[in-house]
């Protein structure tokens, strides 16, 4: 029996307005309003809506044997409350069907745990409550922000209370090993590591409508074949992806929907294959070994570290400037709640993503995913609004 | 293949030069076995040497530079004596050329096989106005350097003149006489260069700048007759009569050069004779090589250009050693933020100027400089007192040689505000020595530039925002001057040579 494990990331950060030195001191509007509600509902029409309706379809059609599960960051959660309500109603009404695991992250999707432990923790366990309040079952399995993994995560993941945590299946780590078993992070006495099959996953997730692709166009047939032609023995696929692949990535006119619509059926055909979410996959299965994750992997780009978020000056000195105002910003947060809720909305890893510098000269997916022109304007831009929430802290502490 | 290039001198070291780019370019074409035949105005004192014709192929152009050098004193103390916007170097290419021994000998080899100078002796510069024209023949005569008569004529090769009266032909054309009327047309110089017998030979430069144009297009005519070459190749208008006569003569293919149009120095207040002499160049080019996109765009705006004859062949970097180690200690503790560059209209000093007192609002502890002179130097002067920046700003005047060298690693930032610059090689300059630069989006150089922080010239907040953001936050020009190093490590004019090649290739099967 091989378990084929979808899930799906949904996020959308609050992107900063352009914020420039005049303004600190001057303007607490930090963030772009008409433009984040512009994306969120453009996204909505794109992917959210239709690809849900797709999934419930599918869902109600199969009857329980169509499984998948969704993190959904909360700050998209805040999004969809306020500008596309709709959005969210319909991860409620897939909720209902049981056929969907929501997973815990971070509230904020952040890079909280290098920043500050007691922060990230903080962040794991308002999600945890966020997603029990909305779906109405509290998450047992976790995915850290960027599927950013370590045995170090995985053991606070473990402590609040997690069965399950999600990994990158990156060669780096696994060596000779396969991807499609159960493992166990070193320094963990419970949890359980469930890694991403990133050759099947990317296969839908970057390369789907990919014309130089030898393998274009990618059918039903030919994916399910594929996974068909695994080792008997393999337990699990794990298919991670962003769920803006549907549709917003991968346009409608790729026929990216018409290959989920008609891959339940291809690969349960095979008595073989169920679809589990990650927490029924890993119920029914042992440890294989035990894994090391010494340093963070992630599942971004070639390298799957970090250096996306904090490969350069300018991100590292962001992330610095961010965290060195963690203990005091806990200390007042309670009396100032939207202080807190400010500072942590610039803890999102996206505002760090925007600062790369990578393959920079060459323009690149970063630049697809910006909403600045170059990386040194989004370290202004985030820099000054920082310096603002400083000396509005600092105000703070001076009147309490 | 052998190109006739009409070309420009500058000293080296000079930010944005004409010149630079020329030379740069020649190098590049060199790397990849062009031959160049490199055509340039100068201004000669001494009248044994007064223009180097035509040499035989007996005589490589070592020896010529060594010969020029020696009288190089005598050039160089009229020179001296020149409006800055006019100065210019006798060392030029040679300086140029001996650099690029002094690093790599087997490229000054391959350089002094390929490469062949021609010095038409003219004043004309690029950039130069009519007022500034008949400002330098003054001095030049007053230093004693006039054009001498007769031996010239004897080499074959010599700027020529048209009887004024009663001659068949364009009775027009006296530029060793009255002014232009109007500038001639190419058919007549094409006569004109032609006729010798009905010449006779003056060695006086054009009363205006026109006429020493037209002069100057009679003097590479009769160049275009006696060499062989495969491409013509022109930078800027002032040689584009000269090499639409060439073309006509030879009938080889045209390419044109844009580095600057009269849109780009003037704005609105163009000088339709150079307009008009600028149209009539795309009109007749086979290529027209723009060093941007942006001026690409320039030229299908303003002079109705088909694209599908225009190509964009972005400057490069001339990389020197020496440039690398220089750091000059500061002698003050506050942040230096530099505008360098001829102050002008093209130039946007006076958006520097408003974004320094922006600036100053909130950190008055940082000095402006502004080094270069131009026309509107004066009227900066009283804008920075009139915006109490008097104590903020510094006004440095020209600088040359190795004191832009300084000025740039001294500075903290580098602003180029211009408000329309097809390339502008200096931000790569600045960066070179590690200082971190601001350009105006309305730049070439900023298509080719990652690591440089853009904004619009007249978005003077942005501006100041930005320089603002260099001085505070640390990590920022950290980035922008590794990175920088980097990347302007990659932007070699033997890349750019190859595409140049490429251009001639579409046109010479």
């Amino acid at each position: 029996m091989t378990a084929v494990v979808f899930y799906f990331q949904v996020h959308q950060p609050f992107r900063l307005r352009r914020y420039t030195f005049f303004d600190i001191n001057k303007s607490d509007e930090y963030f772009d309003d008409t433009e984040n509600a512009r994306i969120v509902r453009r996204v909505a029409e794109k992917c959210y809506l239709p690809m849900n309706a797709l999934l419930l379809e599918l869902a109600e059609k199969y009857a329980g044997e169509f499984r998948f599960a969704f993190s959904v960051s909360g700050t998209a959660l805040d999004q969809f409350e306020q500008w596309s309500p709709e959005t969210l109603e319909s991860f409620k009404k897939l909720a209902r069907t049981g056929c969907v695991e929501f997973l815990g992250e971070t509230s904020h999707h952040s890079l909280a745990f290098l920043g500050d432990e007691e922060e990230f923790r903080a962040q794991i366990r308002e999600q945890k409550r966020r997603v029990e309040a909305l779906f109405g079952v509290a998450p047992r399995t976790f995915r850290n922000t960027e599927l950013v993994c370590s045995n170090r995560v995985a053991r606070v993941a473990e402590e609040e209370g997690y069965a399950t945590i999600l990994c990158e299946g990156a060669d780096h780590l696994l060596g000779w090993r396969s991807p499609h078993f159960v493992y166990r992070p070193e320094g963990c006495e419970r949890i359980k590591l469930l890694l991403r099959s990133y050759r099947f996953s990317d296969d839908i997730a970057f390369r789907f409508s990919n014309r130089g692709w030898g393998e274009w166009p990618l059918t039903t047939e030919k994916f399910s074949s594929w996974v068909r032609e695994l080792p008997s023995e393999d337990e699990v696929v794990g298919l991670f992806m962003d769920f803006e692949t549907f549709g917003e990535h991968q346009w409608r006119e790729t026929g990216i929907f018409e290959f989920m619509r008609h891959l339940p059926r291809a690969l349960l055909a095979e008595r073989r294959f169920v679809f589990r979410t990650p927490s029924e996959a890993c119920a029914k299965l042992d440890p294989i070994a035990r894994l090391d994750v010494p340093h963070p992997v992630s599942w971004a780009d070639a390298e799957r570290d970090l250096t996306a978020w904090l490969g350069n000056h300018m991100q590292r000195a962001a992330m610095d400037a961010l965290y060195s105002l963690a203990p005091r910003v806990r200390k007042i947060g309670a009396g100032h709640p939207d202080l807190l809720a400010r500072w942590r909305r610039l803890s999102t890893s996206d505002h760090l993503y925007y600062m790369c510098t990578k393959w920079f000269s060459d323009g690149d997916v970063h630049k697809y995913f910006s909403p600045y022109t170059t990386p040194h304007d989004a370290f202004i831009t985030f820099m000054n609004v920082l310096d603002d929430l400083a000396r509005r802290l600092e105000q703070a502490e001076r009147a309490s | 293949m052998r190109v006739l290039m009409l070309g420009w001198e500058f000293p080296p070291h000079i930010s944005g030069g004409l010149g630079t780019a020329c030379f740069g370019l020649t190098q590049g074409l060199a790397h990849h076995g062009v031959e160049v035949l490199f055509v340039v105005p100068r201004s000669f004192g001494d009248e044994d040497t007064r223009f180097v014709s035509l040499v035989g192929a007996d005589q490589v152009p070592v020896r010529r530079v060594q010969r020029e050098t020696e009288r190089a004193e005598t050039v160089r103390a009229a020179w001296s004596k020149l409006p800055d916007a006019v100065r210019t170097s006798a060392e030029g290419i040679d300086v140029l050329l001996a650099e690029a021994g002094a690093r790599d000998p087997a490229l000054r080899e391959r350089l002094a096989r390929a490469f062949e100078l021609v010095a038409i002796d003219s004043p004309l510069r690029p950039y130069l106005d009519d007022a500034e024209y008949e400002q330098s023949l003054d001095l030049l005569a007053e230093a004693g350097i006039e054009p001498a008569v007769g031996a010239v004529a004897a080499r074959a090769v010599a700027a020529r003149v048209v009887r004024t009266a009663g001659t068949v032909g364009a009775p027009e054309l006296v530029p060793g006489g009255a002014h232009l009327e109007r500038f001639p047309s190419i058919e007549e110089l094409v006569r004109e260069s032609t006729r010798e017998q009905r010449f006779v030979f003056r060695g006086a430069y054009g009363p205006d700048l026109f006429a020493e144009v037209a002069r100057y297009a009679l003097v590479v005519g009769e160049i275009a007759r006696r060499e062989r070459f495969d491409v013509i190749h022109a930078h800027d208008w002032m040689t584009y009569p000269a090499a639409l006569v060439a073309k006509a003569i030879t009938g080889r293919p045209l390419v044109l050069h844009m580095h600057a149009c009269e849109y780009d120095r003037s704005g609105e207040a163009v000088d339709p004779r150079i307009r008009d002499l600028e149209q009539a160049g795309f009109d007749g080019a086979d290529r027209i090589a723009c060093v941007s996109h942006y001026t690409a765009n320039t030229l299908k705006r303003f002079y109705r250009v088909d694209k599908a004859r225009l190509r964009v062949v972005h400057n490069a970097v001339t990389h020197r050693e020496a440039a690398a180690v220089l750091h000059e200690e500061k002698a003050i503790p506050e942040p230096i933020v530099l505008f360098l560059g001829r102050i002008t209209f093209q130039k946007g000093p006076d958006y520097f100027i408003d974004a320094a007192a922006r600036v100053i609002q909130v950190e008055p502890r940082v000095k402006f400089v502004m080094s270069g002179s131009g026309d509107m130097l004066p009227r900066m002067i009283e804008r920075a007192a009139r915006k109490g920046l008097a104590r903020h700003m510094h006004f440095t005047g020209f600088l040359r040689g190795r004191e832009v060298e300084r000025m740039y690693a001294m500075a903290d930032i580098y602003v180029m505000p211009s408000v329309s610059e097809p390339f502008g090689i200096s931000p790569l300059e600045a960066m070179a020595l590690d200082t971190p630069v601001i350009v105006s989006r309305q730049s070439g150089v900023s298509e080719v530039l990652a690591n440089a922080l853009k904004v619009d010239f007249w978005d003077v907040d942005g501006m100041a925002n930005k320089i603002l953001a260099l001085l505070r936050y640390d990590a920022l020009s950290q980035q922008l001057v590794e990175d920088g190093r980097e990347e302007i490590s990659r932007l070699r004019w033997d890349t750019q040579g190859a595409l140049m090649k490429q251009v001639y290739q579409e046109l010479v099967a």
